[in-house]
């Protein structure tokens, strides 16, 4: 019996040892390697060879590609990515292995289209994909609503952004916003009234969490761009009426009659230069402003860039 | 009626890659066992016995010929109803227990469900397996397993029961119980064919054998008649001490033991010893006999028929 | 008529003892994975968007159950009678008044209700998952019966197919044969689209083919019924009828197989 402990001794240590060791080894050489950043690899990029391997179980794949795909974003969105090269494929082949995913068409309305870092941008892929989507989903009104929706906000093509949400209206049971929002795009294209009502739409009907709190920024600056217009042209007016600027933003809100001192979304003040410049007083907690904001400001890099 | 009657079965496999290659396991063969005996099917390994017992049992197909179970057709399904089989180191479903097995053969062989759990209980008796009819059979020994095979092919109280090797993995006790076994079907009525290449069972037990070799049919008859067919031999036992020279003139083989002689002489010296001994004066106890066992006869043909065919094993 | 009972009784008793076989042979344990499965999943997906993990968990459920159960129908299949050839235990039940295309029958259902027996328990699975997480059941969620149910018909192949192949073929060589057929199932349609688009030779080679292979597509409507999508009545008949003849195919041929094989 005592050969036999002395070996299962001697045994037990050799295999612990030996495990650490090469996990040791293992992490030096992985140290030694160059990194290839682990997500920016897709070893099968087309969407036939992907249904073919999926042996029939398409429903399953698409559900695995869209929760890569949102959490490609996702992660890449988080450190101010400045590419998402693999967004578009990964929605495309989700689509084609589930056409009827309704979430990766909306999805890829709302961060395929804009413009880095807060999307791929790429609106013409974005117009491909809704098309593939409408195509296989005729019965689907809110499909409309999403292509106009590209046309609208990234190509500002109000025209055609008019006639797919006139060509929406006419799917059976199509909610009558389409038929409002063509009108609408018909007269107030570039109105505020007209983005907040898109965005609002777009919050309210949105199933992913990343999408509702993209709209949610949007809507944020568009409440701050209109303030801030408003503002400036209280200042030129004021300037008309005084011939001089107003010495504080606290002067402009008395003259107009503003009730306290005029506060963005998050509760700041807005803050006038000497200039008569309104800006706002932390443009970093609104991403989508394009009013208010100090001239050469680049949104500082939380994080190290990825590219 | 005959029990059984193989009318001039044969198998011949293809052997080789491209099965050009003929394998004769067996020669045309022809053999009628009658109703109520014990007979046994004597050879050596590779001799074709079980190659037989196969095509019996529908197991294997025959190149030509045919045969006639109980008097039907031996490819008639419902022949099998009355018959048993115990296969060569037989092995059965080993997650089963011996209970579950038997009655599960039981429902197989058609038994109805009120007489299977009475035979099943008598059976698992018979071949004492009653106190371990629970444990599951990969748990069994080689000598349990051929208990259970037993078991199971005399579950269906059948007419006619074929038995492969039945004493393998046996000890002398399990084979005794075997051998009483056989008897005791041949008192009920029952036919039993068994194959063997242990001479000594037989020779207790058949009351005819046939003797296969290499596929072909050597001899069969009754076994008094088989062992007759070579010289007789007897052995004289006297009073004495030594062997005088006159006796071992005859040239007969003696052994002393204490006040007794005994010698082996052929059968047509017997005259010539006992005037032998009355000339001596030696008191004769006993003239017996020596059949020649089955096992010389068994020699005796095996090595007749390699010299006529003039090849070795 | 005594003879036809005692027949479907052997195929009974036989088809019994297979199940009890696959149940000893501890195959119920793949339900304790796929519960484990299951419940992770269930609770993982919490952490991807609303309303998709209805989606999610019905995907995955299904898509688990056929698999495992694809699985299990080929492993257990294949060794069904070479391994009984192999180990001698068909010699003493084959002496008894069992024909040999009973024998093939017999297995044939203790296989198939084995994995009915296991889908049964899967379903219950994927049933308390969905509640899991969605807290209600709303109507269309019967059709998830209705997606099983195909998956059950495509288990019958699956089982006759392996039984075919284990009437002639080792369990190694058997379990290749099987698995290929399954992918090749998968691609049928393919074969019958390349079919019609050949000539000559190739065009006899590749309809024989695309026939003679196990058509899975139509049986697979997870995606489908994920999206509450109603399943036609016509494609239930129609599918039941085709794993059947196939089914039938199949067994036919196992036991035109085993009626003609020498156990050696």
């Amino acid at each position: 019996m005592k050969t036999r402990q002395k070996t299962t001794l001697v045994a037990t240590a050799c295999l612990i040892l030996s495990l650490a060791a090469s996990s040791f080894v293992l992490h030096r050489t992985d140290q030694l390697r160059p990194q290839v950043a682990p997500d920016e690899v897709l070893f099968l990029s087309s969407p036939k060879v992907i249904e073919r391997a999926s042996l029939g179980y398409d429903g399953l794949m698409a559900c695995i590609y869209w929760t890569r795909a949102v959490q490609y974003f996702g992660y890449r969105h988080h450190y101010f990515a400045s590419s998402y090269n693999l967004l578009a494929p990964l929605l495309e082949i989700t689509t084609h292995l589930d056409p009827h995913l309704l979430v990766a068409y909306e999805f890829g309305t709302s961060f395929l289209a804009p413009k880095p870092p807060h999307g791929a941008g790429e609106p013409e892929r974005a117009i491909e994909l809704l098309e593939y989507g409408i195509q296989t989903n005729p019965d689907n009104w809110k499909l409309y609503y999403d292509l106009g929706f590209v046309y609208y906000m990234e190509l500002r093509d109000y025209k055609k952004a008019a006639e797919t949400f006139e060509r929406g209206s006419h799917v059976p049971n199509a909610h009558p916003f389409l038929k409002v929002m063509a009108a609408q795009m018909a007269q107030h294209a570039g109105e505020y009234e007209t983005a907040r009502m898109l965005w609002s739409a777009t919050y309210q009907t949105a199933q992913d969490a990343q999408i509702k709190e993209n709209a949610v920024e949007h809507l944020r600056a568009l409440h701050v761009d209109e303030d801030v217009e408003r503002l400036q042209h209280a200042v030129t007016r004021f300037g008309e009426r005084t011939g001089r600027l107003p010495a504080s933003i606290a002067e402009l809100a008395s003259a107009e009659g503003l009730a306290g001192t005029p506060v963005d979304p998050d509760g700041h003040p807005y803050k006038m230069t000497p200039e008569g410049r309104i800006e706002i007083r932390v443009p970093d907690d609104f991403p989508f402003a394009t009013k208010g904001l100090p001239p050469g400001y680049k949104p500082a890099p939380k994080y190290h860039q990825l590219q | 009626m005959p029990a059984i009657e193989i009318l001039g079965l044969e198998k011949t496999y293809s052997v080789g890659f491209w099965r050009k290659r003929p394998k004769r396991a067996l020669h045309p063969l022809h053999l009628t066992v009658e109703d109520g005996e014990i007979f046994g099917f004597l050879g050596p390994n590779g001799a074709g016995k079980t190659t037989t017992l196969k095509l019996l049992m529908g197991l294997v197909f025959p190149t030509a010929g045919s045969a006639r179970i109980l008097g039907c057709d031996w490819t008639d399904p419902q022949v099998k109803a009355q018959i048993g089989f115990l296969p060569e180191q037989p092995y059965f479903y080993d997650y089963l227990t011996a209970h579950e097995l038997l009655e599960y053969y039981g429902q197989l062989s058609g038994v109805p469900a009120k007489q299977r759990k009475q035979r099943v209980e008598h059976v698992l008796q018979q071949v004492g397996l009653r106190d371990v009819q629970g444990v599951q059979l990969r748990k069994f020994s080689k000598g349990m397993l051929q208990r259970v095979g037993i078991g199971q092919a005399i579950l269906h109280d059948p007419k006619l029961v074929f038995f492969d090797e039945p004493m393998s993995g046996l000890d002398p006790m399990g084979r005794r119980e075997v051998r009483d076994l056989m008897s005791h079907l041949k008192s009920e009525g029952k036919t039993v064919f068994f194959s063997t290449h242990i001479l000594s069972d037989a020779e207790t037990l058949c009351d005819r054998v046939a003797v296969i070799h290499k596929g072909e049919l050597r001899g069969v008859g009754k076994v008094e008649d088989l062992t007759s067919a070579v010289q007789g031999k007897v052995e004289v036992i006297w009073h004495g001490t030594q062997v005088p020279a006159s006796i071992k003139a005859l040239g007969a083989e003696c052994h002393v033991t204490g006040d007794r002689v005994r010698a082996i002489i052929n059968e047509n010296q017997q005259e010539a010893m006992i005037d032998t001994l009355r000339r001596e004066r030696l008191r004769l106890i006993a003239i017996t006999p020596v059949r020649t066992s089955l096992e010389a006869y068994f020699v005796e043909k095996l090595r007749r028929a390699e010299t006529t065919a003039g090849s070795t094993v | 008529m005594d003879e036809e009972d005692s027949m479907n009784t052997r195929i009974a008793y036989i088809a019994s003892n297979t199940f009890r076989e696959a149940v000893r042979d501890r195959v119920l344990y793949n339900l304790i994975a796929f519960a484990l499965l299951l419940s992770g999943a269930a609770i993982l997906v919490g952490q991807i968007s609303i309303e998709i993990e209805r989606l999610v968990v019905i995907n995955l459920g299904l898509t688990a159950v056929s698999l495992f159960g694809i699985v299990i129908a080929i492993f257990i299949g294949i060794g069904l009678v070479s391994k009984e050839i192999e180990k001698r235990t068909l010699y003493t039940v084959l002496s008894r008044p069992v024909r040999r295309w009973e024998f093939i029958v017999g297995k044939f259902f203790g296989l198939a209700g084995t994995l009915v027996v296991n889908t049964f328990f899967m379903a219950i699975g994927v049933f308390a998952a969905l509640f899991y997480v969605s807290h209600k059941f709303v109507r269309a969620d019967a059709l998830i019966l209705v997606a099983l149910y195909f998956i059950v018909l495509e288990f019958v192949i699956i089982c006759s197919l392996a039984l075919l192949f284990s009437s002639f073929s080792s369990p190694l060589l058997s379990a290749v044969f099987a698995f290929s057929l399954f992918v090749i199932g998968s691609f049928a349609e393919d074969l019958r689209n390349f079919a019609g688009m050949a000539h000559g030779f190739s065009r006899w080679l590749a309809t024989g083919a695309a026939y003679l292979v196990p058509n899975f597509s139509a049986f697979n409507v997870i995606t489908s019924i994920a999206h509450e999508h109603p399943v036609a009545g016509q494609l239930i008949l129609q599918n039941t009828l085709y794993a059947l003849f196939y089914a039938a195919m199949a067994l036919s041929g196992a036991v035109l197989i085993f009626e003609r094989r020498d156990l050696k």
